[in-house]
């Protein structure tokens, strides 16, 4: 079993590195999620994030129990199923992690600005990550619900579209070069088409997850980051309006499907 | 005289381009989204004719309008350069190194250092290499199929250089127009396509 594991891990971290490898290594990694399913690392996360949502914490000692993500103050269960949303108080549409920041800003009393310009895994913008994968674990099994009826939140769908297609930088490329047709593959990775309901949710109900290959846990915003990276694009700035409203573009898309978040990727 | 003001009249027609290439809403919110970092720079969003009209799904799906799309495919074809020398084909060897690196151009690699062509990120080319995506067409015995006729080797050549010139929103990136790959590493992926010694030919 261990052995099996090791070997499983060993296939993962060759497919980053880009080389050579077996064809059935789309199958050993499904069948390395299938072992640990019941132990996702993403679960070490999650642990420190209850904790520290609930921990008296910054210049005003409070915890963020009175959060509002959505559904009410400190209400968590099925909170990041209708994430990205609008909300009145800042007057802007918001995903999980610039909701979260909000939270500590106004009722914590940290600089946001602060957590924004740190790196992923830098600062507190850890705590933020841990944050995000406890209240990702409360809507696992539910439903995707991304609402579009504010006004806001229809220009955000409508920002998020043209920027899948944004076709630029000095390779020619947009989201939809990998993520516009049926069947297609970098490499031997499977790409979803985000275009259609079935692939959006493929993308949108398995994102945050534990990154097996960089042997961490990464957001959404992090994903995000990393495909404009590849897209040998400028980087996107933390939480900024195209990352929220590529979100909203994506969980619109996938409504209906599953959240099996925290996922476990390759 | 005349030649004077045939001169001023071209500039006037740059300047106005320039100007009346104001940034349209969404340009202006989307280039807000991002920051420079290393070499990828924030002029990586200005798009030219071709991006921003594949940026259109309906183009990009191969609809659009038809002359727009003709216009930028004779455009395109217009940038493509022969190689200086006359000489086409490298060594395959090194043909298969660049076409095994999708290294380079992003913000996280060393500026200067030489981009790989990712070439087996879209297409099967050598059959051994199993790990190949397939948003390219296969390009297993591409030589053998074709044979190394000087239209072939133009049209490869070209297509290499600058895909755009030949379909208009073609997944493919400009290695040549966009200076991904060096004249020298075009003619090495061109070896491994061509060369009949090549693995790719047998």
């Amino acid at each position: 079993m261990k052995k099996a594991i090791s070997s499983a891990l060993l296939v993962s971290f060759s497919m980053a590195a880009g080389f050579a490898m077996a064809q059935s290594a789309t199958d050993d990694i499904a069948k390395y999620r299938e072992m640990i399913a019941d132990g996702n690392p993403a679960e070490l996360y999650e642990a420190a994030g209850e904790d520290i949502w609930a921990k008296p914490m910054g210049p005003k000692n409070v915890s963020l129990q009175k959060c509002d993500l959505g559904l009410g103050p400190g209400v968590v269960k099925g909170a990041s199923a209708q994430l990205p949303r609008y909300f009145k108080d800042t007057n802007k549409v918001q995903d999980l992690e610039s909701r979260i920041i909000t939270c500590m800003e106004r009722l914590q009393g940290y600089d946001a600005k602060e957590i924004i310009n740190a790196g992923f895994e830098k600062g507190k913008r850890k705590d933020v990550e841990a944050v995000v994968a406890y209240v990702v674990t409360a809507s696992k099994g539910m439903k995707i619900n991304v609402p579009m009826k504010h006004p806001k939140e229809k220009e955000m769908y409508a920002m998020g579209e043209k920027a899948f297609f944004f076709q630029g930088g000095p390779m020619d490329f947009a989201c939809a070069s990998c993520h516009a047709e049926d069947g297609k593959r970098i490499r031997l990775q499977d790409l979803p088409n985000i275009t259609e309901q079935k692939g959006a949710a493929l993308g949108y109900g398995y994102w945050p997850a534990y990154r097996v290959s960089s042997g961490n846990f990464w957001t959404m915003q992090r994903r995000l980051n990393d495909c404009y990276r590849q897209q040998r694009f400028p980087e996107p700035i933390y939480t900024s309006d195209v990352t929220i409203a590529l979100s909203v573009y994506m969980g619109v898309k996938a409504k209906d499907g599953v959240i099996h978040t925290p996922g476990l990727k390759r | 005289m005349k030649k004077l003001h045939l001169i001023l009249s071209a500039a006037l027609v740059v300047a106005t381009s320039t100007t009346v290439m104001a940034q349209s809403k969404f340009e202006k919110d989307h280039a807000a989204s991002f920051k420079a970092n290393g070499q990828a720079g924030m002029d990586r969003l200005e798009r030219d004719d071709a991006q921003k009209f594949c940026s259109d799904p309906a183009a990009l799906a191969g609809k659009g309008d038809p002359k727009k799309r003709a216009a930028i495919e004779k455009a395109n074809m217009a940038t493509i350069k022969q190689p200086s020398d006359g000489k086409y084909l490298g060594n395959w060897q090194e043909g298969e190194r660049i076409a095994q690196s999708g290294r380079g151009a992003t913000w996280t690699d060393k500026a200067g250092t030489p981009n790989g062509g990712g070439c087996y990120n879209c297409h099967q080319i050598n059959k051994k290499e199993i790990s190949h995506g397939n948003i390219g067409p296969s390009l297993w015995n591409y030589g053998k199929l074709r044979g190394n006729s000087e239209a072939v080797v133009q049209y490869t050549w070209g297509k290499i250089y600058n895909a755009k010139a030949y379909n208009a929103c073609s997944n493919m990136p400009r290695m040549g127009h966009l200076k991904v790959l060096t004249e020298d590493q075009m003619r090495h992926v061109m070896a491994l396509l061509l060369d009949p010694e090549s693995p790719v030919n047998q």
